[in-house]
């Protein structure tokens, strides 16, 4: 396919909510640091947007169909080097979860996630019949699950559970069998129960999801996170307190207000008004990469692109869920918003997935 | 050729479309879960932001002054600050243990000790770990603000007592309230580690004296740091309180009853109120208004002396030969026998086949009633009370304020015993004995007295019946009056029989009380008395122990008196225990310097006893509030 003439074209609406979103990040990230050790925040964070573009507009322009042929590679690399994280890795705030090259630590499990979309793009396309079968729902499950196990063992349980929504979403694209879904569903409850008992979470893991389920039982121990983002996001009331006048934020009260629970900070100072906004924004982004996968040129793509969006979704989710509440404490940032140097460059490594499948379809 | 192309290259349109709708769906949900806590709960947890942000500090009310009867100040305040140690960051503390105990001079196990009990506290409670900071220590403080920014000072209002235990026992002290009253107080009234009356005045008049404690509002950070204050509300500092005491008579009552175990209580007859009272051994109420250790409350509680009973009020015993006095007003009110009545004391006399001796072996002669109360013929009494009975006794014993509260404006009053036939026989499952009446007629055997009720019953004898409530408090409003009539002719004989005790020769009190009057030329002073000396255990029983022994079961020496012998203005009862002189020999003599002061001060001359030996005690009392008053400048 060499001979076929490169296009490049990036899809500006894309972007354009992309950027709204850093950008509304960036200010609540400066709002909840400013006046204190951490101010200066937004710059860093800035950094990486700026990181993270370069390594999008990269991206953007391998042919991902040259990334497509080499999957088992990609997956064995990956596979390895998340074993060699978890023998040889450093150890960040209790978890071997990166791996030092030329001074840079870099976090593996964030690469694993953009190769782990290609791999499951590749395998859903190879599937030729409307209906996967029961041996290629088996398939899908070792390739997610030694990764993910990898990942789960670091410990990094947010990061494992993310690898889900790509095979959930692509399965469900691909066409499963009703039948195939509830065992899936029956099978999930199964590991759940036996995770919970048996040994495969941390204490603190297990910790959060029992505080999940009554956060008030212990306001100054474990529920202490979710009952102060609930108190930030329901004090916001409609409008908000203001720009850097939340109290829960400014005085320290919301967890990681900066990162994790910038939507907690944003709710509380910019009120339901504010994540009316921010929710649509959301909105619009997942929509408008449904609207790419649509419009790709073959199913590898639209796996692709619908990798993505399986994960943010999942992030939006999972994130805006632990905001209110409704969902447990498990370290998943919101994307774009969130402060995080490896969070955000994979954000828009994946960005640049989608771009490149939408140049592609410009010029077959 | 990659094998992933080439399939089936349809893009599934539909399903994807079923994905926008249940992205739509999803985020819908988000938004009614934002709905329901940013508006429909809107207030509720407008208000638990409200809580984490603002911490309300009380600024503690100086609790009211306590003065005398003429403005003195006996119990002040003074400023002083706490150490508190934040609990926020306990790995911060484990690593700072070490400095903060050497800077503040306090031991390493003390203050684990002190971690470990506040482990199920709040954390945000901090720890009082110096409730008396010295300068040195806010020194230290001070200078360690960067590295030690877990201790923190806190302004107080502490209770600053007279010194040398004047007072204690009526004054009380301060205290933590207890789990006890908080649990009556119904929670609205205290909050844990209020600081209330626990004993004395300070308990009685507590509502007095407790103001309102202010409000310091506060905006503080997760980790409980203040970054602002928001207001304050001033604290309203408690009503002061003037008792009836006079400190400078006080003063002597304290001095004469130094060394000794004991109590005086002195009242005005004409409205009860108490001049001064005493109660040694005492202690030094300082001690608790900072915090009491365990040892030194223990040492307190099981001293064997037991100085925190206040025996003026509390001391329950057989009044001995003051309880003549009583009985005189029952024969004489009763007619039982007849007034004119008088007996030949040969030194003993047998009675229901007992023999029972006169105090004074080689005995008094012909006895009338006049000349039994002035030397004490046990003879006489015992005859009389025979003759009276036990009924006649207890009611007149009773009537006259025996036995029961007098009502004083203190707490733990105790109420003392006349015994009864009905008494004796619930108590003992027996009938009573005659022979006990032939004790009683002496003031002994199951007769429980205080030396308040003495002096109330004394004096509202020589008042001819009239029977004042004693108070401490000078704006008591409305003093109980008891009225038992007693006649004019009663009070003159048994009022003439007390002062010929202390001004007549071979009066009990005589040689040892008129003296110190005479010298002090106070001779037109009418000072009328009488003396009682109580076995604290049985002669047979003193007569089985060893002379070692006999030392601990002295006597109970007692001397009630007032002056002057009409329309009397001061009574004094004056009990010292333990002692192996006779009353005349101890007491006595003690509540003649008293009266002899009393009156030095009425006429305006120097009060002899004062300036002599209490000189520097004085002063010192003087200093201290000018000292209060200057640290609270400060």
């Amino acid at each position: 396919m060499a001979e076929r003439p490169r296009g490049f074209e990036l899809d500006w609406w894309l972007l354009a909510i992309v950027m709204l979103i850093c950008l509304v990040g960036l200010l609540e990230i400066y709002s909840s640091t400013h006046n204190g050790s951490l101010h200066g925040m937004q710059w860093k964070q800035l950094i990486w947007i700026g990181i993270g573009f370069a390594g999008m507009l990269a991206i953007s322009r391998i042919d991902y169909t040259s990334m497509l042929d080499q999957t088992p590679l990609l997956y064995i690399l990956s596979v390895g080097a998340l074993a060699v994280a978890l023998v040889i890795g450093s150890k960040h705030f209790g978890a071997r979860r990166w791996i030092e090259i030329w001074g840079v630590n870099l976090q593996v499990s964030e690469i694993v996630k953009l190769i782990i979309i290609i791999v499951l793009a590749r395998y859903f396309s190879e599937v030729r019949t409307d209906r996967l079968t029961f041996k290629d729902l088996a398939k899908i499950a070792l390739l997610v699950g030694v990764p993910a196990g990898l990942i789960l063992l670091q410990p990094d349980l947010g990061t494992a559970l993310m690898l889900v929504p790509v095979a959930v979403v692509g399965a469900f694209l691909a066409g499963i069998d009703w039948k195939h879904a509830a065992g899936v569903l029956a099978l999930g409850a199964v590991v759940a129960v036996v995770g919970w008992n048996g040994h495969f979470l941390k204490a603190y893991q297990k910790q959060r999801l029992a505080t999940f389920l009554n956060p008030e039982e212990s306001p100054r121990g474990a529920g202490y996170q979710i009952l102060q983002s609930e108190i930030a996001v329901g004090s916001g009331g409609f409008w908000g307190k203001g720009f850097g006048k939340g109290s829960q934020n400014q005085l320290g009260f919301v967890p990681v207000r900066y990162s994790d629970f910038i939507l907690a900070a944003l709710a509380e100072e910019q009120g339901f008004f504010g994540v009316l906004i921010m929710m649509l924004l959301y909105l619009a982004l997942l929509l408008r990469l449904i609207d790419n996968a649509q419009k790709a040129n073959d199913r590898a793509g639209m796996f692709l692109v619908m990798g993505v969006a399986g994960i943010f979704a999942f992030q939006v989710f999972v994130n805006a869920g632990m905001v209110i509440g409704d969902m447990p404490v498990t370290g998943i940032p919101l994307p774009f918003m969130s402060y995080g140097g490896s969070s955000t460059i994979f954000g828009f490594f994946a960005l640049g997935l989608v771009m490149n499948v939408r140049t592609k379809r410009f010029v077959s | 050729m990659a094998n992933w192309i080439g399939g089936d290259q349809k893009i599934p349109q539909g399903r994807l479309i079923l994905v926008s709708y249940l992205v739509v769906l999803g985020v819908l949900l988000l938004l009614v879960g934002f709905w329901k806590l940013q508006i429909v709960q809107s207030g509720h947890f407008a208000d638990l932001a409200e809580k984490n942000r603002v911490r309300s500090i009380p600024i503690i009310a100086p609790r009211g002054k306590i003065l005398d009867r003429y403005g003195r100040v006996l119990v002040d305040n003074y400023p002083s600050f706490s150490i508190l140690l934040l609990r926020d960051e306990p790995a911060q503390i484990k690593k700072d243990l070490p400095q903060i105990t050497a800077g503040l001079g306090i031991t390493a196990a003390d203050l684990q000790q002190q971690l470990v009990e506040a482990r199920g506290e709040p954390k945000f409670q901090p720890l009082i770990v110096k409730p008396e900071a010295t300068d040195a220590d806010l020194a230290f403080v001070e200078s360690h603000r960067l590295d030690l920014p877990e201790l923190e000072l806190m302004l107080v209002q502490r209770r600053k007592y007279p010194p040398n235990d004047f007072l204690a026992n009526v004054i009380g002290y301060v205290g933590e309230v207890s789990p006890e009253q908080l649990a009556q107080s119904g929670g609205s009234r205290y909050k844990p580690g209020d600081i209330v009356g626990k004993a004395g005045l300070e308990r009685e008049y507590n509502d007095i004296l407790t103001g309102t404690d202010g409000m310091r509002r506060m905006v503080v950070n997760s980790i409980g740091k203040p970054v602002r204050t928001l207001d304050d509300t001033e604290p309203i500092p408690g009503k002061p309180i003037q008792l009836t005491i006079d400190a400078d008579m006080q003063q002597v009552a304290e001095q004469e009853l130094d060394g000794k175990i004991g109590a005086i209580v002195a009242m005005n007859p004409q409205n009860g109120e108490i001049l001064a009272m005493v109660s040694r051994p005492a202690f030094d109420p300082n001690d608790f208004s900072i915090r009491i250790s365990a040892k030194e409350w223990g040492a307190l509680n099981s001293d064997p002396a037991k100085p925190l009973l206040n025996r003026a009020i509390q001391a329950q015993l057989a009044p001995g030969s003051v309880f003549k006095i009583l009985e005189s007003v029952a024969m004489l009110e009763s007619g039982v026998p007849p007034p004119s009545y008088h007996v030949f004391c040969p030194g003993y006399g047998v009675f229901y086949g007992q023999v029972r001796h006169d105090w004074y072996a080689k005995g008094h002669g012909e006895v009338s009633l006049h000349n039994a109360i002035v030397h004490s013929c046990d003879i006489f009494f015992y005859n009389v009370g025979i003759r009276l009975g036990l009924d006649r006794l207890s009611y007149y014993a009773t009537s006259l304020g025996l036995g029961k509260l007098t009502g004083i404006d203190l707490p733990a009053e105790e109420p003392g015993l006349v015994p009864s036939e009905e008494w004796e026989e619930r108590v003992y499952h027996h009938k009573w004995y005659p022979g006990s009446t032939v004790s009683l007629a002496i003031g002994q055997g199951p007769i429980d007295v205080t030396p308040i009720q003495l002096v109330r019953s004394i004096s509202g004898i020589a008042m001819g019946g009239v029977f004042y409530q004693p108070h401490l408090l000078k704006d008591f409003t409305d003093p109980k009056v008891v009225h038992f009539p007693i006649s004019d002719k009663t009070v003159v004989e048994v009022v003439d029989g007390m002062y010929g005790v202390v001004n007549e020769d071979g009066g009990t009190g005589h040689a040892l009380g008129y003296p110190i009057l005479a010298q002090a030329k106070l001779q037109n002073v009418e000072f009328c008395g009488k003396t009682g000396t109580a076995q604290t255990i049985s002669a047979k029983g003193l007569l089985r122990l060893s002379a070692a022994e006999r030392r601990h079961f002295g006597y109970n020496t007692w001397f009630v008196g007032f002056a002057p012998k009409h329309n009397p203005e001061v009574a004094v009862a004056v009990l010292v225990q333990d002692t192996h002189l006779e009353a005349g020999g101890v007491a006595a003599p003690l509540a003649a310097r008293f009266m002899k002061a009393y009156f030095q001060k009425k006429l305006g001359q120097p009060i002899q006893e004062l300036e002599a030996h209490a000189a520097p005690q004085k002063a010192s009392l003087e200093v201290t509030s000018a000292k209060t008053a200057s640290e609270a400048h400060n």
